[in-house]
């Protein structure tokens, strides 16, 4: 048992670390650390520069791509980005629908989507919940009706993230209704967003910002060559992906980054005549039980780690992994909690240009400062992170009964 | 880094397992012991080298880190165990052997690691709660040697000890503070004898005028040492306490799967499953605290240690209070009875906050420290907030 990095992982460490400082572009790497909203172009032009590094898909088969690496290679690679504020990979492409297609896909379409989903040429959108299905995803009604080489879809889909971006979605489709359980009918299919019927409509969240959508499908006809697998089997590939999904999500690196930000910030923020909040130790000691708490999810991840090391199983989801993100999720709100109270009432002017990246704030104008114009709408944003991909209850359901053997 | 125990470590951990829950305590009330400890299992200590686990080899001991230390102590947690591993081998000799003193390591440290001698370490005083520094007790140098007087509480184990060791300050309350070997015999002493509310012996004790045998030679004030030593313990203890949450965890799910209400097993209630979820992701936070807190005591800055043990000890108990209280409550009424064990689990999580500091004091220490503080590596990166820092008017 050892927790120092052994000499070959701090190398590969410090190699990541002066990549990420050499190649992020400075105005990406200002968005993501002042926690504006990234857009497209943002998340682009870095997955463009790690494609021509190699290092775009680390989690592929080297064949497709992929990096070959550790599982703790791939944590140090994730926590170093996280920890120097570059962009996420776009998880919808490199961990959700990639590995689906690598595991499931036919030769012709590894060989078409595989590149482009890498190089984010494609922008993949996930089109899973609906009205009536969120955390009971498997009662998803969009309907798709076999009409000889094609598909023709109707229905609609819900908090489909980024889908003004996107080019493509990959989607859950309802193919059999009479099926005998609601999981057997359900097909997985790739679906080019240019097609004619289809339509996005903007939901804004309470951000103010625009990150979610609706799509509707109006008779949209989708070739069966984009299908995944075998009809009606689509549920068994979604619980691949969804296992994906969770596993990277407790984010201790973006958590610190956050907390180092409310620390600094901390130490400048007057709060009377030639005293900072840090001066309050009540504020400090919020601040030093969330890193002890950071401190011990990141322990937890990095046992999870070890353990899929020891046991060989680098893609199969571990239960643990719910673990992580429920406390990943929580830890994740806590901090941008304590983001927003170092601001207090710097924070009250609703700014959503700011927020959305698209704007300074005029330091001359009384609204402001700039450091502190994202904080509310960001803690206002971050609940969203123990509703999707599972929500905590969800998790906990899961938990309870793949774990602890609850509820036969 | 790896997380994983070794074979070795799996091998110790097995061994001290098996024998520990041959030997659980979980269904024995306190009222059902004639005893404070249990020579037998004591001695089979002794065999397996556990009571020399952290000494060097040449006081017969096993070199052992404080990682397999954490093996043990979680361990002991689990099967409710009240022998005095803490308070005779890894705080007393871990004074010991953490000191300067070859003469009381060559003397003492071989008898402890052979279970021959159980060493109790008489410090805190009525007024300190957890100020290490707080020593109010004097020892003085007359003819007849070192003579301590003073009040110490909270001495686990000290009516079993053939030896104490005291820490006073050198003959006046400005002085340094020293450490004493104490024959529990000498005249001028008053104890009284209790039990902890968790079923573990303890005494309270009066120096009047007492002859210290010898002063453990620290190279100066002993402050430093005893430090180390509530870090040591602190974490040593996160791993008991680890153990006890496991195994109240273990009992209180079971009991989920097996008690019927309404014509099912309560386990199938939601509301239930989830809070045996929120207990089972409060014991994997607190495991990795029980693992960071060993690896920190191994640091070399005693800052480092500090803040290392403090974050540990404060999530751990948090988690503690967590367990213990749901493990009584998913129970219902039979937890609330002194003949079921799970009563047992949740006072031992409990008084577990109290040693060697509660929260409040921990966070109190770390945040002073200014937190873990392994962050803040890349100023750079907020160089444009620090820019922006002008308020409106």
């Amino acid at each position: 048992m050892d927790l120092e990095l052994t000499p070959v992982e701090r190398a590969f460490q410090e190699e990541v670390r002066a990549f990420i400082r050499t190649s992020l572009p400075a105005d990406i790497r200002r968005k993501i650390a002042m926690e504006q909203r990234w857009n497209r172009s943002d998340i682009e032009r870095w997955q463009k520069i790690l494609f021509a590094k190699g290092w775009a898909v680390p989690n592929w088969p080297v064949q497709w791509g992929g990096c070959d690496w550790t599982p703790m290679q791939r944590y140090l690679f994730a926590e170093e980005g996280h920890r120097a504020a570059a962009p996420e990979v776009l998880s919808f492409n490199v961990n959700m629908v990639g590995p689906v297609i690598i595991a499931f896909g036919t030769e012709e379409q590894k060989r078409v989507f595989l590149p482009r989903i890498a190089n984010l040429d494609f922008w993949f959108c996930q089109g899973f919940s609906e009205p009536g299905a969120g955390s009971d995803l498997a009662s998803l009604n969009t309907r798709a009706i076999r009409q000889g080489d094609e598909y023709v879809i109707n229905g609609q889909k819900i908090w489909t993230s980024k889908a003004h971006y996107a080019d493509w979605m990959f989607c859950l489709v309802r193919t059999d209704p009479r099926a005998a359980r609601k999981q057997d009918g359900i097909t997985y299919l790739l679906i080019d967003m240019k097609t004619p019927g289809i339509t996005r409509r903007p939901i804004i969240t309470i951000d103010g910002q625009h990150h979610f959508n609706e799509v509707f499908f109006d008779d949209v006809r989708v070739p069966v060559s984009n299908r995944i697998g075998e009809e009606n089997m689509g549920w068994r590939y979604a619980k691949y992906l969804l296992g994906n999904e969770r596993g990277g999500q407790a984010r201790v690196g973006i958590s610190k980054r956050r907390l180092d930000r409310a620390k600094l910030m901390a130490r400048h923020v007057p709060t009377g005549p030639g005293r900072t909040l840090w001066d309050d130790i009540r504020f400090r000691q919020k601040v030093a039980m969330l890193e002890a708490e950071l401190k011990a999810l990141e322990l937890t991840q990095l046992r999870v780690i070890t353990r899929q090391r020891s046991s060989g199983v680098g893609n199969v989801p571990d239960p643990a992994s719910s673990i992580l993100k429920i406390k990943g999720s929580e830890l994740q709100q806590a901090t941008s909690e304590i983001y927003m109270e170092v601001c207090g009432p710097l924070g009250i002017p609703f700014l959503p240009d700011y927020s959305a990246g698209k704007a300074v704030v005029d330091q001359d104008h009384s609204v402001g400062p700039e450091w502190a114009a994202g904080a509310v709408s960001n803690y206002f944003f971050w609940r969203e992170l123990t509703i999707a991909g599972g929500s905590t209850e969800i998790q906990k359901n899961i938990v309870a009964k793949r774990v602890l053997d609850l509820g036969k | 880094m790896n997380l994983e125990l070794s074979d070795e470590q799996r091998l110790l951990k097995d061994t001290v397992d098996r024998l520990l829950s041959q030997h659980s305590l979980a269904d024995v009330p306190l009222f059902k012991r004639s005893w404070t400890w249990r020579r037998e299992l004591w001695n089979q200590f002794a065999e397996m080298g556990l009571l020399g686990l952290p000494f060097d080899a040449e006081f017969g001991g096993m070199v052992g880190s404080p990682f397999e230390t954490m093996l043990v102590m979680e361990s002991m947690g689990r099967n409710l165990a009240v022998e005095p591993f803490l308070s005779t081998v890894l705080v007393s000799g871990g004074l010991i052997a953490h000191s300067q003193d070859r003469v009381l390591m060559d003397r003492l440290l071989p008898k402890i690691a052979e279970g021959k001698l159980m060493v109790s370490f008489a410090h805190a005083e009525p007024f300190a709660r957890y100020d290490l520094s707080s020593v109010e007790a004097i020892a003085q140098k007359t003819s007849a040697g070192w003579r301590l007087t003073g009040s110490k509480r909270f001495v686990f184990h000290g009516q079993d000890a053939q030896s104490w060791l005291v820490s006073a300050r050198i003959e006046n309350v400005q002085g340094e503070i020293g450490i004493f070997l104490v024959d529990p015999a000498e005249s001028g002493i008053k104890t009284k004898d209790y039990t902890s509310q968790d079923d573990r012996a303890v005494i309270d004790i009066r120096f009047d005028g007492v002859v210290a045998e010898a002063r453990l030679d620290c190279r100066g004030c002993a402050l430093p040492l005893i430090e180390r030593i509530a870090d040591e313990a602190a974490a040593a203890l996160c791993a008991d306490a680890v153990g006890a949450m496991s195994a109240a965890h273990e009992i209180t799910v079971n009991y989920l799967k097996t008690r019927q209400q309404f014509g099912v097993a309560i386990g199938t209630f939601q509301a239930l499953q989830h809070r045996a979820v929120e207990m089972l992701i409060a014991i994997e936070q607190a495991r990795s605290m029980a693992i960071f807190a060993a690896f920190s005591v191994q640091q070399r800055d005693p800052k480092m240690r500090a803040n290392g043990v403090s974050a540990a000890k404060a999530v751990v108990n948090k988690s503690a209070r967590f367990v213990g209280q749901h493990s009584i409550q998913l129970h219902g009424g039979i937890g609330m009875t002194e003949d079921y064990c799970i009563g047992r689990y949740f006072k031992r999580l409990t008084l577990f906050e109290f040693l060697w500091g509660d929260s409040d004091y921990h966070l109190g220490r770390l945040s002073e420290a200014g937190g873990l503080n392994e962050s803040e590596r890349d100023p750079e990166l907020f160089a444009d907030d620090l820019n922006l820092l002008s308020l409106p008017d």
